[in-house]
């Protein structure tokens, strides 16, 4: 891969309270950042569900008690790759590889314990950053090919 | 109102719109539960029609129902999905446990700017 392939064009930093309100929010302002890409409109929304899935993560289970901060930063890169990551402090994950199997949840109110499946399946790359008591952080990746292909 | 309920020929219709998260969910499954527990239909049809937005608390909410109305036989029917929405309803292997059809191409493409 040549170098110029991993310039940062452009990026956004967002820092918000974990309340359930905010989560329509963050997927909204990510989706717009994301719209310079000119992305179809089926991208738009794998991104716009992953980070859904992301930030609702760290509301639900990394700050069960609340209230903490979320920190939500997404980059543009040369060639159409989209990056964003989703931080939290909470409590973190003690097994991630669990963690991400489909169906596997932590919680019983209705969760459907297909989040880390929704944001493999809608993105090409995810990775997760964790340790107990020391937070979460997912990186999604995505090449945008955009309306123009 | 993101949700509207019908009930004609022992089924009950849930027209559900707008954006369906973790947030929102909790709304709707209050307003489902209550007529399913007035009710209980033999068949619970949840329309995805109106829905602009699905993450995986949508899928969630679909499970949540299925179990209720495993409690008196009921049946589930979800309809007009999005192809995304289609997709993760698919990952939780919903399609062994009820009926699930996706929305018409021509009408997706009315909602597509
Ligand atoms: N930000 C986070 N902080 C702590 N635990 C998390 C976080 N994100 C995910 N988890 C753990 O991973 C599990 C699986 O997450 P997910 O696939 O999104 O399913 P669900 O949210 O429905 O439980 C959760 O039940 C939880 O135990
Ligand atoms: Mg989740």
């Amino acid at each position: 891969m040549s170098k110029t392939k991993h310039t940062l064009l452009n990026q956004m930093k967002l820092e918000l309270d974990s309340h359930s309100v905010n989560e329509s929010f963050a997927r909204a302002a990510v989706a717009a950042f994301a719209a310079q890409l000119d992305p179809t409109v089926e991208e738009l929304t794998e991104i716009k569900t992953a980070v859904s899935e992301a930030v609702t993560n760290c509301i639900v289970h990394g700050y069960p008690a609340c209230c903490g901060k979320i920190t939500i930063w997404a980059g543009i890169y040369h060639g159409g790759q989209f990056r964003v990551w989703v931080k939290d402090r909470g409590v973190g994950i003690a097994d991630i590889a669990q963690a991400r199997q489909p169906l596997f949840t932590t919680l019983s109110e209705e969760r459907a314990g297909l989040g880390f499946a929704v944001m493999e399946s809608f993105m090409d790359r995810i990775k997760v950053r964790s340790k107990p008591g020391g937070g979460t952080t997912v990186t999604l990746e995505k090449e945008i090919r955009g309306r123009a292909q | 109102m993101p949700v509207e309920l019908r009930y004609e020929k022992c089924c009950l219709t849930a027209l559900l719109s707008g954006e369906i998260d973790h947030h929102s969910a909790a709304f709707l499954r209050g307003e489902i539960d209550a007529a399913l527990a007035r009710l209980h239909p033999p068949l619970l049809c949840l329309d995805f029609d109106g829905v602009t937005f699905m993450d995986s608390s949508a899928v969630g909410l679909v499970m949540g129902r299925y179990k209720y109305l495993r409690g008196f036989d009921g049946a589930l029917e979800v309809v007009n999905l999005s192809p995304a929405a289609y997709r993760m309803m698919r990952l939780s292997n919903l399609q062994s446990l009820a009926k699930l059809a996706q929305k018409q191409p021509e009408k997706r493409e009315k909602v597509q700017p």
